[in-house]
This record gives C-alpha cells, structure tokens and sequence, in this order.
C-alpha cells in the first residue's frame, strides 16, 4: 500500500506539472506556424535543413514585407508577422504524432507545415483531421495520403512522386534514348520501392520492348555499393535507373563512377539534383536527372515570367547560405506561398481577421498561385493535392565558371506528368497515362 | 565460374570492411566487458575527423605528395583514439565496471545518443568529402569489372589490423598480461597487473580501431550524420557469429557474413536483407555463445 | 496480502481516473502512449527478474499493433475489446513458439537474440509493399462495445481503457511476482546453478516470463495502435525497443507502479527536450539517461523499497 501511495505521490506531481506548462495564447497580430522537418539524421542535410533555411530565408523577407515581387509584396501573411515553432521531424512516425498533437494543443500553432517522410505524412493526416487543424505536407512523395483516405483539413502543395518517374521515362523519349533494358538500384524502403514501381510502369507503357533486369534494393543508409555495383556492371543494361538521395545517393556516386558504371550504362536519377552543390564536379557529366518539380538549376534555367521570383529568393538564400538553391528549399517556398495566399484570401472574405483552421480550410481548397517552381495547382483529391510542372534535364559541367549546369533540360506541363482527377496513379500508368495532356 | 570470382572478391571486400569495424568492439567486449553501442559513433566520428584532417592536407598544399593523405587518415584515427577514448573511459565507462552487462549497454547506448548532437554541433549537417584517396590507387580490372585500387587496400588494412591486434594479444607481454586481464581481472590486479591501465589502453585499441574503420570508410561516401547507426547492428551480427570477445571469430564472422551478402546480392537480391540474421540465427542455434566463445566457469 | 493488494489496486485506478479530468488533451495523449508502452515494459520487467533482458520486445509491440490494424482493415472490425483479444492471442501463439527456444539463452545472447528476431519482423514487414512498407498502414478509431465517441471522448475513453488494463497487467504480474514461479525467477538472477540444484526450473520459469511478456507487448501494441492511429516497422526497430529496456531500467524490477510512471517521465522528458531543443534532443536525451543510471542504479522502485526496508 504504501509503495502505491508513494508512487501515487510522484505521479500526482506528474500530472500538476503537465497540467501548468499550457503557454500563452497566441495573439492575433501573429501568425504562429509549426515547421517540422529533418534536423537530424540523414534527411537533415539533404531535405530538412535546406527546406528550413529557405523558409527562414523567405520568412524573414515577408515579415520585413515589400521585398518580394507582385501578389506578394504585403507584409507577412495578410498583414500579421509570422513567428515558426522549430520541431525534428527524426525519429519515427509515433514521435511524430505525439509532436503534433502537442505542436496543436500545447503550442497552439495556427497552421503547420512539415513531413519529409512519406510515413509521416500518411499518420499525421487523419490525426490533423480528428484534432480539425489546418496542415500542409510540404514535401513527403507517397501518393498513398489523398488516394486511400480524404481529409478535410490536410492539404499537400507539392506534387506526389509518380510524376518524378514519368517524366523521366518521358524524357528518355523525347531525346529519343534508346532503351534495350534497364536496371535499378533504389533504397530498401517505401520511396525506392515505389519510385522503382512507378519507373518501371511508366517503361512498360513508353519503351514496351526494353527487358527488365536486375532491381537491387540495398538497404537505407548502406554506404557501402560494391557488391551492387559489381551486380550493375555485369547486367550491361543500357540503363541504371535511381532514386537515392543524400549521403546514400553521394556513395553511390562516388564509387559507381570510380568503376565506370556512368560509361557502361546511362545512369537516370529521379531526384538527383540535390548532391550537385555537394558533389560539384565529382558528379560525371551526361547524367539525366530530375529535381520532383521544377526546381533548383531547372527553375534558375527556366527564366519566364517567374524570373524575377525565383532569382529574388535565390539571390537571397544563396547570400545567406553560401551554396544554390536545390529541390528541398524551393517545395518550402511553394508551400508558405501557398500558405500566405490562403491566409490572405480568408482574410479578404472574413473581413480581415486572423483566420480559423475552417476558413484556412475553405480558402486552400483548389487554390492555384505561383511560386519559383512554377504554377502550383490545388487539383487532385478535391483540391487537396497539388500538382506542378516537371523538368528533368542533363548534367555538364562549366569548367570556366567552375559551377554544374543542366542542359537539354525538357519541362514537362503538370497535367502531361500528373494522373487526372479520379484516377489513382497506380491506375494511370497501368492503362496507358489516359488523359495526359503534354503539348 | 566469372560468377563465383565475382561473388568472392566483392565479398571480401566487404569482409574486411566489416572486420575493421567489428574487431574494435570484439576486444573492448572482451577486456572491459562492455558491448558498446557507441561504436558506431566512434565510427562515425573517425570519418568526420579524417575528412577534416584530410581536406586540411590537401588544402596546404598536399597535392605536391597525394600519397600523404593515406598518413592523414590513419593520423585521424590515432587523434580519436587519443582524444575521445580517454574521455570516455576516463570520464564515464570506468564507474560501471563489474555491473550489468545489460545496464552497461544502456550506458552506452546513452553516450551514443550523446556523440549523435555533439557531431552535429562540431560538424554541422554537411557533408564532408575526401575523395582524393579513393581513387589515388587507380583501377584493378578482374574479368569483365573494373574495381578500384583502394578496396584492395582496405582488404589489405584488414589483413594487417587483424594479424597486428593477434600478435600483441599472443606474442608479447603486455598482450599476456591483456589476456591475463580477460581471464580474470581480480587475479590479475593481485598480481600486481595494473587493471585500470589495460582497461583505459583496451578501450583506446577499440577507439581506434573504430575509429579506423571511419576513416577507411570516409573516402568512398559522403560524411554525413546518422553515418553510424547503420554499422551498430552489422558489427553486432559479426561479433555474436564469431563469439564475443574474439579476434579469430570476428575474422570469421566478418567472411561469413561478406561472402553471404555477395552471394545474396547476385543471386537473390531480395533476400540481402535477411543474410545477416540468417546466418546469425544458424551459428547461434548450434553454438549459442558463437563460434569462438570462451569456456566460462560456472560458479556456483 | 491479497486484500491490499485490492485495495492498492484500487488506488491506483482511481489515481489514474482522475487524470481523466485533470489532464489538458495533449498530456492525456501523452500519458495513454507511455501507459501502452509501460505495459511492454511490464514485460520486460518480468523478464528482468529472471536475471533476462529482451532487446526485441518491439517484435510484440509490433506484431500486436499490425494485426489489429490487419484485422481492423479488412475485416472492418473496431471493436477495441475484440481487438486487444485477437492480437494478444497472435502474440501469445508465437510467444509460446520462441520461448521455449530462447529460454536457453542467457544476458547478452538472449538479448541479442532477440533483437535478432524483431529485426526479421521489422525487415519482412519493410519489404511488404502491399501492406505499406515502410510507410506503414493507418486504422480508424476504435469503438467501445457499438459506442464510437469522438474528439475529447474518445480519448478519454482510450485513456481510461489503457488505465483499467494497467491495473488488472500490474496486478496479476504482482500476483506472479509473489507467486512461487516468480520467486524461483528472483533466485535465478542470483544464482542459477543453486536454484537448478534445488530441482526447480528456470528454463520452464523463464519461458512463463517470456510468454507474459509476449502478451503484455501485444496488448501494448495494439493499444498504442489504436491512440495513434498508424503503425509502421519502426515499432519492431531496435531503438524502440531499446527505449523500453531503458524505461525497465529507469523503473527497476522491484515495483510494479515505478514502471507506469518511468515511461510517462521518459515520454514527458522526450517531449519537452524535443520542443525546447529542436536541435539537440538527443543530447538532452543522453544526459538524462545517464544520469538516471548513476543516480539510481537500481531503478526508481528501489526509492520506495529501500526506505521501506524491504528486499523483495
């Protein structure tokens, strides 16, 4: 008895001291938003901690206000300045939930913004709707998220991976590669596996004769390719197909082009452009890579009416970072874009004040605005899920300048690379991209 | 027969990675005790030492004797060895010798969630590079592939830190009275063996051993966080295959489990993921302290 | 013996009924996770006191928190109560299948056996790309007997659940504690030639502890499951479980209550470390673990037990 009486004690001190640390309210000329993205591990320096940068970048310029280009010159979102709650999205999915919920009811954040990891994603959505908070997936790649559940309050402003992979098949075609068989190399976990998948549906549709070989799925975070490269370099497929990322893609590199896999096979790289800053001119030239979207070199290469933006931001980040722009800072700005034109437009209907999860809700609903990476639509899953035009593009590199460029970059329209209203990814590339309108 | 060339060069290759980074933790077991879950870290700190000593070599003027970059590495690791395995043992390790081998694990397990941040605050979340090594060796063509030089020679560092650590244990006094300590360090310490002192020394040939495995690595990948996590639990395999606290079995656990993946990747890629626990659970299920495990005395 | 033990467990589940009222929503999130997760390390506990310490009890975790969810996606049940009995029977069928085969192993072979063997589950499961893979698969909300609250009911609800199963858990492991079984168990961890000589057998007592620590995981599991509303291999991955061991360490093997408030304590650190040092959480993490082990070698019980004077 005593021993529970005792431990009763420590527990009752538990639950006063959880019950006391509730923060202050947020006020209404602050707009307060959760950012949860790799701090830590093998995501951070690939994603996480790019993506932060450029949103601290871009957050600074909009609370100082009138630093970027038309729709955006009005000071932070709608007039109130923002303030971000940093959170490591490491650790695991139920860490994550836990954050969550905590980032909503004992931080009590406005809106959030985060999830790199696809696993992520697809357990933060129902628990956003059970709690009615207003979310946005900025990064995570699984189509899985709007195509087997829907939710009212999740919002994704980045297009899903199948697009990544079909504009690669896309532009093997349009420079008329030809493709007698193709190998894989991906990472043993739900991202490899699917991009691989989607890779290999999208060949079957636009090269049905080229043979399939050997697909090899070492494990995340392996470091080690030799016994895989030696398997590639046996298997003479005209192609490598992968979509490794970071410290996995880089080892890959390194020693598969000490070996001579690059001369052997044409290596395609579904997300690759993000080792360029790191890997310089250590990446061979001639290799065709994607950036899922269009963004970084791609974007910097497009120039058009979004010039002024992208070089605006990109000036920006680079002052600040010593280093370009790659994929991971450009899917932020889409996202706190995206962001700040929902807020503002809320605020245009509700008469100027600081809007609720509902009305963010109702105005992020098949929202269309522009940002570096082109025009990002709200069209899929009943405005939910965004869609955006793709480039994919060829290293070489300037000896001159001392700096990588993408040439022969072709940009594909969202709707050529992304399935229509309705139909599942899984079902567009396996009847034949119905509906795919490419110019 | 091309296959089967293939499937044991790559296959050793990756076995003498393994053993380097596995011996360190198989000698530290066996003197101190202590399954270290911060191996792994030592690991990766090794790599992030050696790319910033390398990447300072080639930035004063190295270029002129590339071959000094192989000095730099080794150097890297001496400098963790001597740096963290003192502060480590020293500071921490020591206070829970004789306990729980179980509590022991936690305690490192600690000291690895500790190592994760301080390599963040000290290297931040870039990547380092040193390829420069990698590629000095030139290639070595086998058959229809080409390998690189430099996998040759970690084959060879292998070779060497195997029959180095072997020598000293068994060739000369201080490494009888090493062995003398694993046997049973109360005896010892009556005496007259020093015991703290060939704790701390056992704890730095682990560090550095560790930490050479890192530096080895560091050439052929991009240093980045998170880099050790994934050698804990290979290094683990390897050791509990070979028997805990032996050099000879963690040479064997390492062929083994080399050679299984090679073959496992060639012929049955799906299967890579298994190899190691496969292989584990067969030699735990007919010896289950491992192929070369000391006989213990029970006491009653 | 038996009527204070009613009455403490009574006590105890009136204390955590008044949570019930008291906690904001986020901490009672927080508190049914740690509870779920505390029943696992109730197991290990278990375990503990036979001188055994699992690495692999999230092989349990996990395999009770993917039937439920199996089981609740295609056979559309929700029902928590039938739920928590179906996976807690999967898990008791292949608890009784490894622990007759682990139960010859002993310190650091049973442990990295049997991580060994929730590795396999975690891989398997990684390479299943039908049921999600590595991203895992999403289950709806449990319901209570046809009643199917939402919002702040339901996790009250949830709450109140994991709380009633943490009593009855807590209590028969006290009763098996006490038992002659568990006291075998106690005496093998000092010796266990002596206890063998004396003709009773550890290996049959180490298998029970096995076993009951394959059911509490399940139940753990599933609960946590249902709280979260997503699982994924991670819950077989070492590091959770090596965060059960250490909320077992934290907690000690000889108080049943020091368990359930280890883990809220562990789970209140992580969460507050994580917020206010997004950075270096893990640094925070490390240090709070070490100094619990320096501080308290024997585990938070041993606070309760040493002022009591007692050795059981």
């Amino acid at each position: 008895m005593t021993t529970k009486t005792k431990i009763g004690g420590a527990f009752a001190a538990l639950t006063l001291a959880a019950g006391l640390a509730t923060p202050a309210a947020a006020q209404d000329d602050t707009f307060k938003i959760g950012v949860i993205t790799f701090l830590s591990g093998q995501a951070a320096e690939s994603f996480g901690v790019p993506a932060l940068n450029g949103g601290k970048v871009l957050i600074d310029m909009l609370n100082q206000g009138g630093q970027l280009p038309a729709p955006y010159t009005q000071k932070g979102f709608g007039g109130m300045t923002i303030e971000v709650v940093e959170v490591d999205e490491a650790g695991g999915a139920t860490k994550q939930v836990q954050e969550f919920r905590n980032l909503v009811q004992r931080e009590e954040v406005d809106a959030v913004v985060g999830y790199v990891s696809s696993g992520n994603c697809l357990a933060i959505a129902p628990v956003a709707d059970e709690l009615k908070a207003f979310t946005i997936l900025y990064d995570c790649g699984t189509p899985r998220v709007f195509e087997t559940g829907s939710f009212d309050y999740v919002f994704r402003t980045a297009a899903h991976a199948t697009m990544d992979n079909v504009s690669l098949a896309r532009y093997l075609k349009a420079r008329d590669f030809p493709v007698e068989s193709f190998a894989g190399l991906n990472q043993d976990y739900a991202w490899g596996q699917d991009s691989w998948a989607d890779f290999k549906g999208s060949m079957a549709q636009i090269y049905p004769d080229a043979e399939e070989k050997t697909a090899l799925f070492p494990k995340f975070g392996a470091g080690q390719y030799g016994t895989e490269i030696s398997a590639l370099l046996r298997e003479r497929a005209s192609l490598v197909h992968s979509s490794n990322w970071g410290g996995d893609l880089q080892g890959f590199l390194l020693q598969a082009t000490a070996r001579g896999l690059h001369e052997r096979s044409q290596l395609v790289l579904a997300a690759g452009d993000h080792v360029i800053p790191q890997l310089q001119d250590k990446m061979p030239d001639g290799i065709f890579l994607g950036a899922r979207g269009v963004n970084g070199l791609a974007a910097k290469a497009r120039g058009g009416e979004l010039a002024e933006l992208t070089d605006t931001l990109w000036n920006a980040y680079e002052a600040e970072y010593e280093a370009f722009p790659v994929q991971a800072p450009f899917r932020m700005w889409q996202a706190l874009l995206g962001l700040k034109t929902a807020v503002e437009k809320a605020m245009a209907e509700n008469g100027g004040k600081k809007p609720n999860d509902e009305e963010l809700a109702a105005a992020m609903e098949g929202l269309a605005w522009d940002a570096p990476s082109g025009r990002i639509e709200m069209a899929l899953a009943g405005g939910h899920q965004a869609i955006q035009p793709n480039a994919i593009g060829t290293t070489k590199w300037n000896e001159a300048e001392g700096r990588m460029e993408l040439v022969d970059v072709e940009y594909f329209a969202a709707r050529c690379v992304n399935p229509p209203e309705g139909t599942t990814s899984q079902e567009w590339l396996a009847a034949g991209f119905p509906g795919a309108q490419c110019d | 027969m091309d296959l089967v060339a293939t499937i044991l060069v790559d296959g050793l290759i990756y076995a003498g990675w393994l053993f380097i980074v596995s011996v360190g933790l198989t000698l530290v077991f066996g003197v101190l005790n202590i399954l270290n879950i911060a191996h792994g870290s030592l690991y990766a700190i090794g790599a992030y030492a050696s790319a910033t000593l390398v990447g300072i070599y080639f930035a004063n003027g190295g270029d002129a004797i590339p071959w000094g970059s192989y000095a730099a590495l080794i150097l890297a690791a001496v400098l963790v060895a001597l740096v963290v395995g003192p502060i480590l043992e020293r500071g921490l390790l020591r206070f829970f010798y004789g306990r729980d081998e179980v509590l022991n694990v936690l305690v490192t397990y600690a000291v690895f969630l500790i190592l994760e941040d301080v390599m963040k605050l000290i290297w931040g979340v870039n990547p380092y590079f040193v390829y420069e090594p990698y590629t000095l060796l030139g290639d070595v063509e086998i058959g229809p592939l080409f390998y690189v030089g430099y996998d040759f020679a970690v084959i060879a560092a292998a070779i060497i830190v195997g029959l180095g650590v072997w020598l000293t244990l068994n060739r000369t006094r201080m490494g009888k009275v090493v062995l003398a300590v694993i046997h049973d360090s109360e005896m010892s310490q009556t005496m007259g063996v020093n015991v703290p002192r060939i704790y701390l020394g056992a704890f730095m040939a682990g560090t550095f051993l560790a930490a050479l495995g890192g530096a080895l690595t560091a050439p052929m990948i991009s240093v980045t966080p998170g880099l050790g996590v994934n050698v804990i639990i290979v290094a683990f395999a390897v050791v509990i295959i070979g028997g805990l606290g032996s050099v000879p079995g963690a040479a064997i656990g390492a062929l083994m489990v080399g050679i299984s993946r090679a073959a496992s990747v060639h012929l049955l890629p799906e299967a890579e993921l298994f190899i190691i626990y496969f292989v584990m659970a067969v030699v735990l299920m007919f010896r289950p302290e491992g192929l070369f495990a000391k006989t213990q005395a029970r006491k009653i | 013996m038996t009527r204070s033990l009613t009455l403490s467990a009574a006590a105890a589940f009136v204390l955590l009924a008044l949570g019930a009222l008291v906690l904001p929503d986020w901490a009672m999130f927080l508190f049914a996770m740690a509870l779920a997760k505390g029943l696992v390390c109730l197991g290990i506990v278990g375990m503990m006191r036979g001188g055994l310490v699992s690495f692999g009890q999230g092989l349990y975790y996990c395999l009770g928190a993917y039937t439920a969810t199996l089981v609740a996606n295609t056979f559309g049940v929700s029902d928590i109560f039938l739920l928590t009995v179906l996976s807690t029977g999967v898990c008791l069928a292949v608890g009784l299948a490894f622990g007759p085969l682990l139960a010859s192993y002993r310190g650091i072979f049973f442990a990295m056996l049997s991580l060994a063997l929730s590795m396999v589950l975690y891989g398997s499961l990684s390479k299943m790309s039908f049921i999600g893979g590595t991203d895992g698969l999403n289950i709806a909300a449990p319901t209570f007997l046809g009643w199917a609250p939402e919002g702040r009911a339901l996790q009250t609800a949830l709450y109140l659940y994991v709380a009633v199963m943490v009593v009855i858990a807590g209590t028969l492991m006290r009763i098996y504690f006490d038992s002659e079984q568990g006291l075998i168990a106690l005496a093998a961890r000092d010796n266990e030639l002596r206890v063998e000589y004396l003709g009773a057998s550890v290996r049959n007592v180490n298998t029970y502890s096995y076993v009951f620590g394959a059911v509490l995981g399940g139940i753990g599991g599933t609960i946590a499951v249902l709280a979260l509303g997503h699982v994924d291999p991670e819950f077989a991955f070492w590091t959770t479980s090596g965060e059960f061991v250490f909320v077992a360490i934290l907690a000690g093997y000889l108080s049943v209550p020091s368990v359930f408030v280890a883990a809220i304590i562990l789970e209140m650190v992580r969460s507050f470390s994580n917020l206010y040092f997004p950075n270096t959480w893990q640094l925070a993490l490390g240090i709070f673990l070490l100094i619990v082990i320096v501080v308290l070698p024997d585990g938070l019980g041993s606070l309760v037990r040493r002022r009591k004077g007692d050795a059981t």
